[in-house]
């Protein structure tokens, strides 16, 4: 239902089942990233809850978060903390530079820009332009080398055939640059 | 699920990191004769930024596949979890939001009713019966000790993904006990191994992969078995230990057990696997 809360520039806590949430913290629990994260779960939604919205966008969390999707799995309440996550990653997303900046969002971007160009995810010129604009050129570099040596990087790009349709969605939902 | 024919969506991974399982699984079905037909000009479906980014464009990547499939006349049969979960919410959104039901369409460009389903290659040969699996088994795994690992989208969220238990599934372990391995219960079945986060937190990473190579190692086993491109590539590059254990998807030892010569994809792995399936093959 994360389409009505697109035209919103808060999300509404109905959509989430937010309002339903009591605070056990069964999903701060389960969280694989929690030991990292500036708020845990519980508080994401409470502090949505309460509106404070720039105060989550500012914050590192929602980029820590996996979507591994335990926590709405657990929680009793059915509370869609996933979907709210990403709600707010596609709002951070749309606000830039007045939200937490991490590499996730380039992640994202170039991610998608693959997409748009190839159809398919192009991993040699993902993972090269990722780690060239985060400049982390040795961390991986072992690793890269281990992966195109089993041919499990390629060179070349994915070949697609029908790369105009997949560009032309991109064109539809406003996504051209 | 009596159907004997899929349309099948690789996805990105098939001809890159996640190759072992594509030329394993394609080998399994040749052998059970199920057809698995390959979506012509399929596209990625946008795991794991798609969801996060936007919701029109990520629903519009899934769907163009779904209605790819549809004009096959066939249900999908989806080889990563990831993309798995993303069709099946593609699906679900379609059937129970009016507005994207009447709006898809007309970003694919391609009729859609959303009539056939989503499956993962898991839940399909999960499924099989007892006594189809015997004959085809010709060199059983007896004394591999394994365990199975599920991750995250194959059982979470439960309403979508829908074919086991999210905290104790079974399907797996019972596939392969039915192959004749020693398959262990142990702690880390469903804990996430933080692959969508490999190149973005890598320490937090490494801490996840090693809890669950412990959780492996306490209960003996001598490899850990997964459905997960994603998580294969993640468990197999972000283990930290001495004698790292190697990760086999489910598909490669059906494919060992049925007597499928199995030097193209095993020898791939970046861990050694040799060494422990060696006497199998």
């Amino acid at each position: 239902m994360t389409l009505i809360t697109l035209h919103l520039n808060e999300p509404d806590i109905k959509l989430y089942k937010l309002d339903r949430c009591y605070q056990c913290k069964a999903c701060s629990a389960g969280c694989p990233f929690a030991n990292v994260m500036d708020y845990l779960p519980h508080q994401i939604v409470r502090k949505t809850q309460l509106g404070l919205i720039d105060e989550i966008l500012k914050s590192r969390s929602i980029w820590y978060c996996a979507s591994c999707e335990t926590c709405y799995t657990r929680c009793p309440q059915g509370v869609d903390i996933p979907g709210l996550i990403d709600f707010l990653k596609i709002l951070a997303w749309r606000k830039g530079k007045e939200t937490k900046q991490t590499g996730h969002l380039l992640f994202n971007r170039i991610f998608m820009d693959e997409i748009r160009r190839w159809g398919r995810q192009y991993e040699m010129s993902f993972l090269l332009r990722f780690k060239f604009t985060m400049r982390d050129f040795w961390g991986d570099l072992k690793l890269g080398i281990r992966l195109i040596l089993k041919r499990k990087l390629s060179f070349l790009p994915p070949a697609n055939s029908s790369i105009g349709e997949i560009r032309n969605i991109f064109r539809r939902t406003g996504w051209n640059n | 699920m009596e159907q004997l024919k899929y349309a099948y969506y690789p996805g990105c991974t098939r001809e890159t990191t996640g190759l072992e399982y594509d030329a394993s699984l394609r080998e399994v079905f040749r052998v059970l004769e199920i057809d698995l037909q390959e979506i012509p000009g399929w596209n990625c479906c946008g795991a794991s930024s798609g969801h996060a980014t936007d919701y029109w464009l990520s629903h519009g990547l899934a769907g163009r596949n779904l209605a790819l499939a549809e004009k096959m006349n066939m249900d999908i049969a989806v080889a990563c979890p990831a993309c798995f979960l993303r069709l099946k919410s593609t699906l679900h959104e379609f059937k129970y939001n009016p507005v994207l039901s009447q709006e898809l369409p007309d970003i694919i460009n391609i009729p859609y009713s959303g009539r056939y389903g989503v499956h993962h290659i898991l839940e399909i040969l999960g499924s099989l019966q007892e006594d189809v699996l015997k004959t085809k088994v010709k060199r059983p795994l007896s004394g591999l000790r394994v365990v199975a690992y599920y991750g995250c989208y194959l059982i979470r969220p439960p309403e979508l993904t829908g074919f086991d238990d999210p905290e104790n599934p079974q399907i797996m372990d019972n596939l392969l006990e039915k192959l004749g391995a020693d398959v262990s219960d142990w702690r880390g079945k469903v804990s996430c191994c933080g692959g969508s986060q490999s190149f973005t937190l890598r320490n937090e990473v490494i801490r996840l992969v090693s809890s669950i190579t412990e959780a492996a190692r306490e209960v003996e086993a001598a490899a850990i078995v997964t459905a997960c491109p994603l998580c294969q590539v993640n468990l197999e590059t972000r283990q930290n230990i001495k004698e790292p254990i190697p990760i086999f998807y489910f598909t490669e030892l059906m494919g060992i057990a049925f007597g499928i010569p199995s030097g193209n994809w095993l020898r791939r792995h970046l861990i050694n696997p040799y060494r422990v399936i060696s006497k199998y093959i």
